[in-house]
């Protein structure tokens, strides 16, 4: 389960990264977030069919693959949380969008379908503060009329590793909840006030699956692949929203990404009656000035494959390509920043 | 005797010969021996080296404190000690009555075509990866627990004075009690071939003398047979318990992950092992730090937990001395 293989893949990303000063110019080596790891083996495969080029991607978490590329040990890094400019322009790096995804909270109530739940931003807040604590909580029940809500308590599972995908959570969270901001606050791992942690994704899914009334959040492809019940959420325009590519793209589609200085914007709370609250984006860091100058143009050919040619199998593992405008600005920053 | 007197006294160059060799090998044995200090010296240090940024910061409140807060960066380790030491104990509580029935059962009262089968048996738990215990926990012992565990312990247990508030907990499967089993069912081999081995070495003589005089097979265990493996057995105990301090994955499974004090048994905990294996690959600079130094931590733990087994053999043996 995730456990070994994450810590395997760790060790084994070390042995690559030692190796990767000896391997041929035309091996590209990325490390970083596990959360688009699927779409990147995927992609990389493709690729390699293609295009007769490897790309050797290693899922170490969005904190390592940050690490790793301002060690100069990879060609790229993937992280789910966007640094700040300055942080990107002190490390010298160039920062950009590849791909974006969404994180939904996932229930284990008996008689609950997927979708059914509704939840709004300031109730998820109190129920991971441990403010609600039973299911049948009137802040609850008002706003599910119909549903039969059981005199459960709530069971609360959180990440325990540190995650770009808790990131993206709690960033949430903050934005809509000042008791959250002022007691918990934001980052890849935070002080959780109640709950049990669970390792990865799956480690979240299987404490979901397993612990009766039971609340966790995920990303969307594991709610789906683990058959979990997922919730509905109110966005920012104050319209419940199914989670879904489409909810995703219409919070990507309403960011202001052009004035976002390498493209550094968190995509919670977006503003649009379609657009899903805890969408996330998935960055791609390089060197500016890189080393080696072929294979960071290797890297970048295989982004633009990726942009153009992965649509399909972006969408089939549930994330959201980016829309053409965006890639545009992407190539344009290409060309403006690195050289 | 002789003969090897006169060869001391004068020297020859066949034996000049071997006392090089022989000292050439004293010297590879101290090595050795050496080598090991060194690797332990080097790991303890290297932890408290990387450790030493928070160790600046928190002082000796890392030690008391009970926070652990990666977005202000304050950290303390008491809640991953009092994790570890907590499902340690529950681990022995269990595993060792249940290690002693089971050597006892296979030295003095299992038929011999018994012995062999089940003696094997249990070795081969003890060669059994961590992480199936953890898996089976999870998959197996969870459910249980959710099911019939935590509500009777609520009901029974949980209502009596001043131990109460150890078995009062939500009905999710998941806490330090479940980790506790886990590691019980994990050091249960070893300590009970420890046992069992020990237990074979009591002369039959002295067995059967006892059974001679009268003595029930209870009156043999607890007079004869014990007595004389005592060092031996509270050795085997250690060495069981020395395993479940360090014990990370299977831990890491069952145990919640949540590092929030409380006295509860049934809530979720965390111990050091299983904290720094689930946030280690994410952590950088303070963090990484703070889980350096936490590995410092489970040093001197272990150290102190068997320093006190050393102690506890030495005043046994001493007790014997004056017999």
């Amino acid at each position: 389960m995730s456990i070994p293989t994450k810590l395997s893949a760790a060790v084994f990303a070390i042995a690559t990264v030692f190796a990767a000063s000896g391997a041929q110019a035309s091996e590209v080596t990325g490390a970083g977030s596990s959360f688009v790891f699927p779409l990147m083996s995927k992609w990389s495969a493709d690729y390699n069919v293609a295009t007769k080029n490897q790309i050797n991607y290693q899922s170490i978490g969005s904190s390592g693959g940050i690490a790793q590329i301002k060690a100069g040990t990879v060609d790229f890094g993937a992280s789910d949380k966007p640094l700040p400019p300055a942080e990107v322009a002190e490390a010298g790096l160039a920062q950009f969008p590849i791909v974006i995804g969404g994180v939904v909270p996932v229930v284990n109530v008996a008689g609950i379908e997927p979708g059914k739940l509704k939840l709004t931003g300031p109730l998820l807040a109190d129920i991971f503060l441990g403010k609600v604590t039973k299911w049948n909580d009137p802040a609850i029940a008002t706003i599910n009329e119909g549903l039969s809500l059981p005199d459960g308590k709530i069971t609360i599972v959180h990440r325990s590793d540190g995650s770009g995908t808790t990131f993206n959570f709690v960033n949430y969270l903050s934005k809509v909840s000042p008791e959250w901001k002022e007691k918990v606050g934001e980052g890849t791992s935070v002080q959780w006030p109640a709950g049990l942690g669970g390792k990865g994704n799956e480690g979240v899914a299987a404490y979901v699956k397993q612990v009766k009334n039971a609340i966790g959040y995920v990303e969307l492809s594991y709610a789906l692949q683990n058959k979990m019940s997922y919730a509905q959420m109110e966005n920012a325009a104050g319209k419940y929203v199914q989670p879904s590519a489409e909810s995703f793209a219409a919070a990507a589609a309403s960011a202001d990404w052009k004035n976002a200085t390498d493209f550094s914007l968190v995509i919670t709370n977006a503003p649009g009656d379609a657009s899903w609250p805890i969408s996330a984006t998935v960055f791609v860091l390089m060197h500016a000035q890189p080393k080696d100058a072929e294979r960071a143009k290797a890297a970048r050919d295989f982004f633009s494959w990726g942009y153009e040619n992965g649509k399909a199998q972006a969408a089939a593992l549930d994330y959201v390509p980016l829309p053409d405008n965006l890639v545009e600005q992407i190539k344009a920053y290409w060309a403006d920043r690195i050289k | 005797m002789t003969t090897i007197a006169a060869r001391g006294s004068v020297p020859q160059p066949e034996s000049r010969r071997d006392e090089l060799q022989d000292k050439g090998f004293s010297y590879v044995l101290a090595f050795t021996a050496f080598f090991v200090l060194i690797a332990l010296a080097g790991a303890a240090l290297s932890m408290l080296w990387g450790g030493r940024e928070v160790l600046a910061q928190e002082g000796w409140r890392f030690f008391f404190s009970a926070e652990w807060n990666p977005v202000e960066n304050r950290y303390g380790a008491l809640v991953p000690i009092f994790g570890t030491l907590v499902t340690a104990v529950i681990a022995m509580i269990i595993a060792v009555p249940v290690s002693f029935g089971i050597a006892l059962y296979l030295t003095e009262v299992a038929p011999s075509w018994l012995r062999t089968p089940v003696g094997s048996a249990i070795e081969l738990l003890a060669g059994i990866p961590s992480i199936i215990y953890g898996m089976w926990g999870l998959f197996v012992l969870v459910p249980v627990m959710t099911e019939y565990g935590t509500p009777w312990l609520n009901d029974h247990l949980g209502t009596l004075p001043v131990i109460g508030p150890m078995f009062q907990g939500p009905p999710i499967g998941i806490g330090m009690l479940t980790a506790g089993f886990v590691l019980a069912i994990m050091v249960i081999p070893f300590v009970s071939s420890v046992m069992r081995d020990v237990f074979l070495t009591v002369p039959t003589r002295l067995k059967e003398s006892a059974y001679a005089l009268g003595a029930t097979k209870w009156e043999v265990v607890w007079d004869i047979v014990l007595p004389y493996t005592k060092s031996a057995v509270v050795g085997g105990i250690f060495l069981g318990l020395g395993r479940a301090l360090g014990e990370t994955m299977a831990v890491a499974y069952v145990v919640g992950n949540t590092v929030r004090f409380s006295v509860s048994l049934l809530e979720p905990g965390t111990t050091i092992a299983a904290l720094i294996a689930n946030d280690f690959a994410e952590a950088t600079d303070t963090y990484r730090s703070a889980l350096l130094l936490l590995g410092f931590v489970l040093f001197i733990v272990t150290f102190f937990v068997l320093s006190i087994a050393r102690l506890m053999l030495m005043r046994l043996s001493r007790r014997e001395g004056l017999k």
